[in-house]
């Protein structure tokens, strides 16, 4: 199953490696990945999404904790939570396609923000499954480059992963 | 700085060996002698020292390495101290700051190589930062679930002209690591009833117990409901071994009896141990039966690879100390009716096996016979430092561990090479106390060079080269799953190990017939302040038993060369 589990992390040089180093080293699965400082200067949370069994998420977020440089980890999975992950994609827009280019980027809200004779630069925000459902809408034909930020997520209500 | 802060730790021995970037750290160690550098000959050998040192006494060793070679010289040590979980501050040195990363001269990512293989390392940025790195090191090092950090030091950080305000902090804290102190106090009850409900227990202990000082604590409870207790490699001597209810060793080498109990148990109570795969063989023929309760300091340890039923995460001293006292305080008991069966059974298959082999199938002597004779000679009571391969085996058979801390060996990674450094250090820290090297010609051959060391700082410890002219574990395996093809198994060119040790000043010994050996090693042993190096020629062919089938149940062993169950 797939989870997204969140990382507070000491904003260190090399912090960011152990992380990444932990997963290949243990062998598990990194789908996506973002990092980045937080309002406190001295810590930057990161957000991964991975796919394993019960017992696998269960060792991963151990190992997490066991990393000196981790101060808090949460399976966002768990529980009630937002994700959301922003996409930017070029495509070829000329001809009949660009109108219908336009209209397949309104229907599921995106924005265009680049314009060339022959493209438009598309970008979209959501969940992971709305952006690859708007790949698939597309059709491969006209697709010139995608750029994706990976997965970020919040708890939702109250719930706060802070020191 | 590096060197007052090692002092004010109060670090006695550093083991090392100096290079261009640790010249400064160097020129500070030799304007000093409160902290006493011991120079190896190859910086594995001053990691293992550090190792064994933390092995023997629970606190963390310190190794000294220069940058580059230096460093991943030390690679090996600090890889064998993880697997392991000891504590040891590694000091690597580091080319200056502004050369890192244009591939320098001796120029390694020491941050890089080490990071799967330590608990944490550090690179110091600021030279004023250097005693609190330091205590940090020691404090991660030596907490929790040890094991041992790195620190590397650019060279311009320890410039003796730059001056700063010196002060060790007395003690460090780290928001983002807090060991557990204690264990959950509701598991650890619920843990007691299923305890005293068990009809077939076996008390299954591992390293945590020795690294976790609580031996003694095991022993008791052990004692006070009549349980039998298994060590794995690592917890050999957590239990006393000529006690009646130790069954040995438990796994791929391991008794009989303890393999036996183990999977026909319905209760194991494992304290501070992993469920390593050279214990459980295939995982899901495990122990079909038991119920697991699982102590352990570190929660990732715990149903890693088998599931634990009630876990408890916590230091096992305290663990155990908790459930003497609800054992103690408990209105019930064992079902004793339950329990003399089980005995019973126990003896019963002990009997059938209890570790006995055949000397009759050769002239020369046997492995075990060696080994038998080490464990009399010096009453059971030497500090054992082993390499690694079949001799490692043999010594966890049948030398017979009464107290921790006595078994030194690599478990985890394995590591040939280990047993003479290992020796080492021990003995520098105990001068007093009986130290062996139980070797064979292909280990002890991989840090031979630290002879020169021992004649240097006068380390009189007793070599056992248990000599088959083989690498006896790879040829075993070779004679039981490749038809006895031989590949490069067998060493030609061994070198004549008593002219070698008389070449770097010791007394060397050769034993080839079993009449001779009680006299010689006697003799090996009186030698207080010399070291022996007995060459002790055995059965080339002999091989380890009981021996798990591969990927079987607990109880799937071969007996011998043709029996098994």
């Amino acid at each position: 199953m797939r989870h997204i589990i969140s990382v507070l992390l000491e904003n260190e040089p090399g912090a960011l490696s152990r992380v990444v180093g932990l997963f290949s080293q243990r062998n598990y699965n990194i789908e996506s990945l973002t990092v980045a400082p937080t309002d406190d200067a001295t810590l930057s949370r990161l957000t991964v999404t991975t796919i394993g069994d019960d017992r696998v998420i269960e060792q991963i977020t151990k190992h997490l904790n066991k990393l000196i440089d981790v101060v808090k980890v949460v399976d966002l999975t768990e529980g009630d939570h937002i994700e959301r992950e922003l996409m930017m994609i070029k495509l070829k827009a000329s001809g009949a396609t660009r109108a219908e280019i336009k209209r397949t980027a309104d229907i599921f809200r995106g924005q265009i923000i680049d314009v060339t004779p022959t493209t438009y630069t598309v970008q979209l925000i959501g969940a992971s499954d709305k952006l690859d459902a708007f790949i698939s809408a597309l059709g491969a034909t006209s697709i010139m480059e995608v750029v994706r930020s990976g997965v970020s997520g919040i708890a939702r209500g109250e719930k706060t992963l802070s020191l | 700085m590096v060197v007052r802060a090692l002092r004010d730790e109060g670090v006695k021995y550093i083991y090392g060996y100096p290079g261009g970037a640790l010249l400064h750290v160097y020129d500070a160690i030799f304007q000093q002698d409160e902290v006493q550098h011991i120079l190896v000959r190859h910086e594995q050998a001053a990691t293992h020292m550090a190792d064994a040192y933390a092995r023997a006494t629970g606190k963390a060793g310190v190794a000294l390495v220069t940058s580059g070679p230096g460093a991943t010289n030390a690679v090996t040590g600090i890889a064998t101290a993880y697997m392991d979980s000891i504590p040891m501050v590694v000091i690597t040195g580091q080319v200056m700051s502004h050369l890192v990363g244009e591939d320098a001269f001796q120029e390694t990512d020491m941050m890089g190589i080490s990071r799967p293989i330590v608990k944490h390392n550090f690179s110091v940025s600021h030279a004023e930062e250097i005693p609190t790195v330091i205590k940090k090191a020691f404090h991660i090092a030596q907490t929790g679930r040890p094991g041992p950090v790195v620190v590397d030091i650019p060279k311009d950080m320890t410039t003796p002209t730059e001056r700063f305000e010196y002060e060790y902090p007395k003690s460090v804290k780290l928001r983002s690591y807090n060991p557990i102190s204690r264990g959950h106090s509701g598991q650890i009850k619920k843990a007691t009833d299923l305890l005293l409900a068990a009809r077939r227990p076996v008390i299954y202990a591992g390293g945590g117990v020795i690294m976790g000082e609580a031996s003694n604590e095991l022993t008791e409870l052990a004692k006070l409901l009549n349980y039998p207790v298994t060590c794995t490699l690592m917890g050999l001597g957590a239990y006393p071994g000529t006690d009646r209810q130790s069954l040995g060793m438990l796994g791929m080498h391991g008794s009989y009896e303890a393999n036996m109990a183990m999977h026909h148990s319905d209760l194991i109570l494992c304290v501070g141990a992993r469920f390593d795969d050279r214990v459980t063989n295939g995982v899901d023929k495990f122990c079909p039966t038991a119920k697991i309760i699982h102590i352990d300091i570190d929660p990732a340890s715990i149903s890693k690879t088998v599931k634990a039923d009630i876990p408890i995460v916590g230091p096992a001293q305290g663990v155990l100390t908790e459930m003497l006292e609800l054992v103690a305080g408990s209105k019930k008991h064992p079902d004793e009716s339950a329990l003399k069966a089980w005995w019973e059974q126990i003896d019963e298959w002990r009997a059938r096996h209890g570790g006995r082999y055949s000397t009759d199938d050769s002239e020369l002597m046997k492995p075990q016979q060696v080994i038998e004779m080490l464990s009399k000679v010096t009453n059971g009571d030497a500090y054992v430092c082993s390499d690694v391969g079949q001799h490692q085996m043999f010594a966890a058979q049948y030398y017979k561990f009464n107290k921790p801390n006595r078994w030194i060996n690599s478990g985890g990674l394995g590591t040939m090479g280990f047993g003479l450094p290992a020796a080492m250090g021990v003995k520098l820290n105990f001068p007093d106390a009986d130290v062996a090297c139980v070797t064979g010609e292909g280990s002890i051959q991989m840090n031979i060079q630290e002879l020169s060391t021992c004649k240097q700082y006068d380390l009189p410890v007793k070599i056992i080269n248990l000599n088959n002219q083989s690498l006896g574990m790879v040829r075993q395996w070779q004679d039981m799953n490749y038809e006895s093809r031989h590949s490069h198994s067998y060493m030609k060119s061994l070198p004549d190990f008593i002219k070698l040790a008389e070449a770097y000043g010791h007394v060397g010994m050769k034993v080839e017939k079993y009449e001779d050996l009680e006299a010689a090693m006697r003799e090996a042993f009186a030698l207080k302040d010399r070291l022996v190096f007995m060459d002790i020629y055995v059965d080339p062919f002999e091989h380890v038993y009981p021996m798990q089938v591969a990927r079987g149940s607990m109880r799937d062993m071969w007996l011998n060369k043709t029996e098994r169950t």
